[in-house]
C-alpha cells in the first residue's frame, strides 16, 4: 500500500464481547429511521471500556445518527425511531421501560458545535447537570465538582478567575473543553463526541486530543471524525461505515486502529482512506 | 428608445415614488397627528388634578379620573396575571410539544381569536361570568381583557421560543434533564426577554380595548378596588362616557384622559421595542 497514516496508538488486542458487556457498550443489529427513510441497517459494534473508539466514514453516512442512537438523543428528532439492542455495561438501553432521560445521564455527549448555554456562566453551566436533574447536592458538594470536572477539561487554570463570567465570553476551544466539562460533571459511564473539533482551529484540536487521550483513562470515549488523522492519531478502536446503495449506513470494518488504517480488510475502506472514496 | 416614452418612464416613477412616501409618511405621522391632536384638546385639563380627583356630579368644574386610573390598572393587571401564564404555556405548547397537525390546528384557532370582534368577547364573558357572579367586576373585564391577550400571548412567545438554538435543547437533553426543566431552565431564560416584549405589546393592546369592558366592568364614577365587588371604572369606559356626554368639561377631561391613555400604550410599546433590540 503506497499510502501511510500515521498511527500512534499502540495496537490494542481485539475487543472481546465479554469486557464490551462487563463495563463498556455493546451494540447488536441496530437500525435507524428517520420517517420512512432508513439512515441506519444492522451496526453491530463493539466498544471496549476506558478505550477510545472512533467512527469513520464519508458524508451522510450515519455516523452521527449512529452515536445519537447510543444515548438515545436519537429519538429527539421528530418521527426518528431506532430498533435493535444497545447494551450498556451488559443492560439493554432500547428494552421496554427504559427512561431515555435516565440513559442519558449516564452517557454523555459532547456536539459538533460548541453549545455552552448562553444565559449562565462558566460555573453555572458545568453545575447546569447537576442542579437541573434535581439531585440533591450541597452547595460545597457543587463547587467541587464543578472544578474537579473543569481541571478533567484541562480548562480550569484558563478559567478559575472568571468562574462567574458568562460562558459565551471564553473562546470556541474553551468553550469545547467546557462542553466536556459539563457532561463530565454528571459522572457519565460512557462519553459519546460527535465530530468535537470540526468547528475548532488547529491548536484547539490538539488539546482537544490531548484531553480525550487523558479521559480514556478513566472513560469510555465514542468519537464520530470525518478527520481521519484524527481517528489515526487519537483512536484504539476505529469502525468504518459506509452508504449502501439504497443511502442506509452499514457498518463496513471494525478493529483496532493500527490495523484498520495499515491492513484494512475491507475495498472500501481501503478506497476511503486513500483517498478514492468519499 | 424614443425620448418620449423615456420620459413617460421616468414620470411614472417619479409619481409611485412619491406616493408611496407619503404612504410611508402618513402611516408613521398618523401617530403623531394623534398624540397632538390629543394633546391640543385636552391640554386645560392635563393637571394634577386628573390624576388624584374623583369626577365631580355633571356640569360642575374641576375633579378628575383617578378611580379610572386605578380601574384601569386592577383590570389590566387581572388579565395580565390570567392571560400572560396561560398565553406563554400555549406557546410553549405550540413551539416544544405539538406534532405539526395539532400546532396547525391550535395556531389557526389563536389566530381567529385575535380576529374575533372584542365586543363579542365582552358579551361572551358577560354571559359566562358577570351572569353567573350576579354583579359586573374587574374580574370579568380581566377575564375579558384575557381573553384578547390570549391569541397574541401565545403566537409571540411561540415565536420567541422558536429562536432558540435546537443545540441548546439538545445540550440539555443530553445531560439527562427531563424536557420539562429543558424547557424551564434552558429554552426560556434564552427567550426571556422576547417573552417580556410579547407580554408588554399584549398589554398594551388590552390597556385600550373599550368594548369588552362595557358588558364586564360597566363604570362607576367610585374610586372600588374589589376584583369582585361589583362594577369597576377604566380610562376607555371613562374617556366614552364623556365623550359621548353633553358637557364641555367633560369633554376636555375625555381628551386629556386619551392623551394620557395613548402616551401610556406608547410607553409600553416602545420599551417592548428597545427591550428586544437591546442584546
Amino acid at each position: 500500500m503506497g499510502y501511510e497514516m500515521r498511527v500512534e496508538r499502540e495496537p490494542q488486542a481485539a475487543v472481546s464481547e465479554g469486557e464490551a458487556l462487563a463495563g463498556g457498550v455493546v451494540v447488536r443489529d441496530l437500525n435507524a429511521w428517520y420517517g420512512s427513510f432508513q439512515a441506519l441497517r444492522g451496526i453491530g459494534l463493539l466498544v471496549a471500556p476506558r478505550r477510545i473508539t472512533a467512527v469513520i466514514g464519508p458524508s451522510g453516512c450515519g455516523k452521527s445518527t449512529f452515536i445519537r442512537c447510543l444515548n438515545r438523543m436519537h429519538e429527539v428528532v421528530p418521527k426518528a425511531c431506532a430498533t435493535g439492542q444497545v447494551f450498556l455495561r451488559g443492560e439493554d438501553i432500547y428494552a421496554p421501560g427504559v427512561d431515555a432521560v435516565e440513559v442519558r445521564r449516564r452517557v454523555g455527549m459532547v456536539f459538533q458545535k460548541p453549545n455552552p448555554f448562553p444565559t449562565m456562566s462558566v460555573f453555572d453551566n458545568v453545575a447546569a447537570g447537576l442542579r437541573l436533574n434535581g439531585f440533591l447536592v450541597r452547595r460545597s458538594e457543587i463547587a467541587e465538582t464543578v472544578e474537579k470536572s473543569l481541571r478533567q477539561a484541562a480548562l480550569w487554570d484558563e478559567v478559575k478567575d472568571k468562574v462567574n463570567r458568562p460562558a459565551t465570553e471564553l473562546s470556541g476551544g474553551q468553550q469545547q473543553r467546557l462542553c466536556i466539562a459539563r457532561a463530565l460533571a454528571v459522572e457519565p459511564e460512557v462519553v459519546l463526541m460527535d465530530e468535537p473539533c470540526s468547528a475548532l482551529d488547529p491548536v484547539a484540536t490538539l488539546k482537544i486530543e490531548d484531553l480525550m487521550r487523558e479521559l480514556a483513562k478513566e472513560y469510555t470515549i465514542v468519537i464520530v471524525t470525518h478527520n481521519m488523522q484524527q481517528a489515526a492519531r487519537v483512536s484504539d478502536y476505529t469502525a468504518v461505515m459506509m452508504m449502501a446503495e439504497d443511502r442506509a449506513g452499514e457498518m463496513v470494518e471494525f478493529g483496532n486502529t493500527r490495523e484498520v488504517f495499515t491492513n484494512p480488510k475491507d475495498r472500501r475502506t481501503e478506497d476511503y482512506i486513500t483517498g478514492r472514496l468519499g | 428608445m424614443s425620448i418620449s416614452t423615456y420620459q413617460r418612464r421616468r414620470t411614472t416613477n417619479a409619481l409611485m415614488l412619491g406616493f408611496c412616501a407619503v404612504s410611508a409618511f402618513l402611516a408613521v405621522g398618523v401617530l403623531v397627528l394623534i398624540l397632538g391632536f390629543v394633546l391640543a384638546k385636552g391640554i386645560s385639563s392635563l393637571n394634577i388634578d386628573l390624576f388624584t380627583k374623583m369626577p365631580v356630579p355633571e356640569g360642575e368644574p374641576g375633579g378628575g379620573v383617578a378611580n379610572s386610573m386605578v380601574g384601569s390598572l386592577i383590570t389590566v393587571g387581572l388579565a395580565a396575571v390570567i392571560g400572560i401564564p396561560i398565553g406563554i404555556g400555549a406557546g410553549i405548547f405550540l413551539s416544544e410539544y405539538a406534532g405539526p397537525r395539532l400546532g396547525d390546528v391550535v395556531r389557526f384557532t389563536a389566530d381567529v381569536l385575535t380576529g374575533v370582534p372584542s365586543i363579542v368577547i365582552g358579551i361572551f364573558v358577560y354571559g359566562l361570568v358577570v351572569l353567573r357572579m350576579g354583579n359586573f367586576s374587574a374580574l370579568a373585564a380581566g377575564i375579558a381583557l384575557a381573553i384578547i391577550m390570549l391569541p397574541i400571548m401565545a403566537r409571540s412567545s411561540e415565536e420567541m421560543l422558536r429562536l432558540v438554538p435546537q443545540s441548546q435543547r439538545e445540550a440539555a437533553l443530553a445531560l439527562g434533564i427531563s424536557r420539562w426543566r429543558t424547557i424551564l431552565s434552558v429554552v426560556i431564560p434564552v427567550a426571556q426577554r422576547g417573552l417580556v416584549t410579547g407580554a408588554l405589546l399584549a398589554i398594551a393592546r388590552a390597556a385600550g380595548e373599550t368594548a369588552p369592558l362595557l358588558f364586564t366592568a360597566l363604570g362607576n364614577r367610585f374610586l372600588s378596588l374589589s376584583a369582585t365587588g361589583g362594577p369597576i371604572d377604566a380610562l376607555p369606559l371613562r374617556i366614552y362616557r364623556y365623550a359621548t356626554g353633553p358637557y364641555s368639561e367633560q369633554h376636555q377631561q375625555a381628551w386629556a384622559a386619551s392623551f394620557v391613555l395613548v402616551l401610556a400604550v406608547f410607553v409600553i410599546s416602545l420599551t417592548a421595542r428597545l427591550l428586544l433590540r437591546r442584546r
